[in-house]
């Protein structure tokens, strides 16, 4: 052997945990690389896909990717996260993919909903499925994580649907090893969870560490907010606002960004990354405790799945 | 802060699911919206008490019959450690699940209640940990404070079980009296125990050192070929994958394989950094002096110690479909990021999970484990489980369904 007794140590030294998570996420998306025809990378101007752009420059630059950024905008998201997405792609180069859910309503294969809590969450899966099949997508890389929820969980790295979108919890293929199956038959398509290892607090030390730019909205701002359920919600032309309502300007921050119907803003006065992790490690509520569309009911997000929501 | 990824073995009446939600509960990663969501159920299903199982039973289905029927994973970190703990079932008929989660896991926790002692199941879990490799086995002795915290009951169990492992081959094996329900010796030293002069549970668990000495030939499994092709950087051409084995460097002699074309690695980038070396698991981009042809599927391996490369080759394998093994069949092995036709060409014997006898059998069903013989349509790039764990192991896909329907782990050479 070459190696002397000091190389030994430092060869047999575990990567950091951070280092790790990387070295994984990259991983997954060679394998999508190598083994998918047509991927497509689902960008929602969130920082979970945000750090998944930030994986892919580490996984692939010098060169291009290999998939496009595909956004499925609801139309009701925040101006701060579309401003966002258009300077990232910008600055990347790359291509980008928008599919509206307007569109979807306008050709009557989605039906917006009514009342006050009315929100195109639910019908974004709809516009998804039409984005899949109009590109030919055959596998879509998506930024959810198994800390998040319990049916996600349960869900694999490589998770195959049918050629309806659709997730089959008692069917899922076994993972073994970092040995990631990606055979499907004509139709079928995959999600592929680069970060399914990591947890929201993995992420906000990810992106300290690797200066990673993300929307104004994660950090503490002033603004119009109304409370619903018990929840800050943010005000907007298209958010259903009448007389019961009681309009407060608040310093607010949000610890998830989706649609603003369906978001709900977190009482904050963290302006740099260290606040907002001192934040979440302090914090007694799940990140997704913010999220109304969760709380429909216990197996809300695996009926969503099965459905073809990612 | 590094992670270590561990695997509960044991069933709920062993007090598996009270552990990791103990483990989880003591360290603060349970969040008051998910314990409302666990209370809210439980007053659903009208119990009463709150049950910490149903963090880990994710799927509408598992909640209804209350058994963990898939592997579920999960996640804390204390200020030493980030831990990743793969939550699977125990029964016999979820041997694959098992074997999925253990695959996955550096460390396994095997519980065995103190009033039972060795009982089969332990037997069988103590067998896959043999089976996969697994680094480290911790035997925690469960239910403490239903026999009175004696001492005499743990160090039976202990002698029982060490003549268990000794019988199984299983190396790196340590114990611990616990009582998840009470938390005795799980976060704190118990007082109820002081006989025992052992760690507590998640002190064993934030300083528990996994790596042996023995240092693995480095081999680069090729995912991607990066190749800009832009003005600027017309000739670039870099290698990308990810590091199995120790220090991969710059200067050192390559081997290709399959090929067993020569050459040298020119460089190690990392987002468009240099490095010198590269540890275990890094993904990386290597340059290599000479232009040559590789592509996905090719594997670099060290010169000094080069894998081995071959068609038929025999194998320990855990069948994972309803449809039993086919030896007229062709399948896809999958080993890192190959895929080569393959044919079963023989059961050599199948293992008694319970008892680890060794038997002929003509059929390998779902949940079984064997020995077979493989022949390949073209050479695989492997080490011997034995000698190199990691490089051993691959999947079998059945091409008509497309559905993982094995675990490979290669034993010889045929």
């Amino acid at each position: 052997m070459l190696h002397n007794k000091e190389e030994i140590i430092d060869y047999k030294q575990k990567m950091d945990y951070l280092d790790h998570l990387e070295a994984e996420a990259i991983y997954i998306l060679r394998e999508v690389a190598g083994q998918f025809e047509n991927p497509a990378l689902l960008f929602s101007g969130g920082k979970d896909s945000i750090t998944l752009v930030h994986l892919a420059k580490k996984a692939f630059r010098p060169g291009k990717f290999p998939f496009p950024l595909v956004h499925i905008d609801t139309g009701h998201n925040f101006p701060e996260t579309i401003e966002f997405r258009d300077w990232l792609v910008e600055q990347l180069g790359e291509k980008l993919i928008v599919g509206l859910v307007q569109e979807s309503i306008d050709q009557g294969k989605a039906v917006e909903q009514k009342g006050k809590s009315a929100s195109r969450n639910a019908l974004q899966t709809v516009t998804l499925l039409d984005t899949i099949e109009k590109y030919g997508f055959d596998a879509c890389i998506g930024g959810a994580r198994r800390d998040e929820e319990k049916a996600r969980a349960k869900e694999r790295i490589f998770s195959v649907r049918d050629e309806f979108g659709q997730w089959d919890p008692k069917r899922q293929r076994p993972e073994l090893w970092n040995i990631l199956n990606g055979k499907i038959h004509k139709g079928e398509n995959v999600r592929v969870f680069p970060i399914s290892n990591w947890t929201e607090l993995d992420v906000w030390n990810y992106i300290k560490r690797e200066n990673i730019a993300l929307p104004s909205i994660y950090f503490s701002h002033e603004r119009d907010v109304v409370l619903r359920n018990g929840q800050w919600m943010a005000t907007a032309p298209f958010l259903h606002i009448d007389g019961e309502d009681i309009v407060e300007h608040k310093s607010v921050r949000f610890r998830t960004v989706g649609d603003m119907t369906c978001t709900a803003a977190v009482d904050s006065v963290a302006t740099e990354l260290d606040d907002i992790i001192a934040e979440i490690k302090a914090s007694t509520v799940s990140e997704r405790g913010a999220r109304m569309d969760d709380k429909v009911s216990e197996a809300a997000m695996e009926e969503r799945k099965k459905q073809g929501y990612f | 802060m590094n992670i270590l990824k561990f695997i509960t073995a044991g069933s709920v009446d062993d007090g598996k699911s009270t552990l990791i939600g103990r483990l989880l509960y003591d360290t603060n990663s349970i969040l008051d919206d998910q314990l409302e969501a666990i209370t809210k159920a439980n007053r659903k299903n009208n119990d009463g008490t709150v049950d910490l199982a149903i963090l880990t039973d994710g799927l509408k289905a598992e909640r209804e019959q209350g058994i963990t029927i898939d592997v579920a994973y999960k996640y804390f970190q204390t200020e030493k450690r980030k831990f990743i703990i793969a939550d699977a079932p125990g029964h016999i008929q979820y041997t694959r699940n098992m074997v999925t989660g253990a695959s996955n896991s550096e460390l396994i926790i095997i519980l065995i209640d103190a009033r039972k002692g060795v009982i089969e199941q332990t037997k069988r879990h103590s067998f896959l940990a043999k089976l996969l490799s697994l680094k480290k086995v911790l035997v925690c002795v469960n239910k403490m404070d239903m026999v009175g915290f004696d001492p005499f009951v743990y160090e039976k169990i202990k002698a029982d079980y060490l003549a268990l492992a000794e019988r199984l081959g299983l190396k790196n094996i340590d114990f611990i009296p616990v009582s998840a329900l009470k938390g005795d010796n799980i976060v704190h030293h118990s007082e109820r125990t002081p006989w025992y002069t052992g760690s507590s549970l998640l002190d064993y668990l934030e300083t528990v050192n996994i790596e042996n000495n023995k240092l693995q030939p480095w081999r680069l499994p090729v995912q991607w070929v990066v190749r800009p092709q832009t003005e600027d950087l017309h000739d670039y051409r870099g290698y990308a994958g990810r590091v199995l084995g120790d220090g991969l460097k710059t200067g050192e002699e390559v081997v290709v394989l399959p090929s067993g074309v020569r050459s040298k690695i020119e460089s190690i980038e990392l987002a468009e950094q240099q490095l010198d070396h590269a540890p275990n698991g890094q993904s990386i981009i290597v340059h290599l002096t000479d232009d040559i042809d590789i592509s996905r599927g090719d594997i670099l391996v060290s010169a000094n110690q080069p894998a081995l490369s071959e068609r038929n080759f025999e194998a320990n394998i855990c069948w994972f479909d309803n449809k039993s093994l086919d030896t007229n069949q062709v399948y896809l092995l999958q080993n890192h990021s190959t895929l080569t036709k393959v044919k079963i060409t023989e059961i050599l014997y199948k293992f008694d999970v319970n008892t680890q006898a060794k038997q002929y059998d003509e059929d390998i069903r779902l949940n079984d484990i064997g020995k077979v013989g493989i022949k390949a349509a073209d050479e695989v790039v492997f080490d011997l489980h034995q000698d190199f764990p990691e490089n051993s192991q691959a999947i079998l896909i059945d091409p008509r369904t497309n559905l993982t329907v094995g675990a490979v782990m290669i034993e010889n050479v045929a």
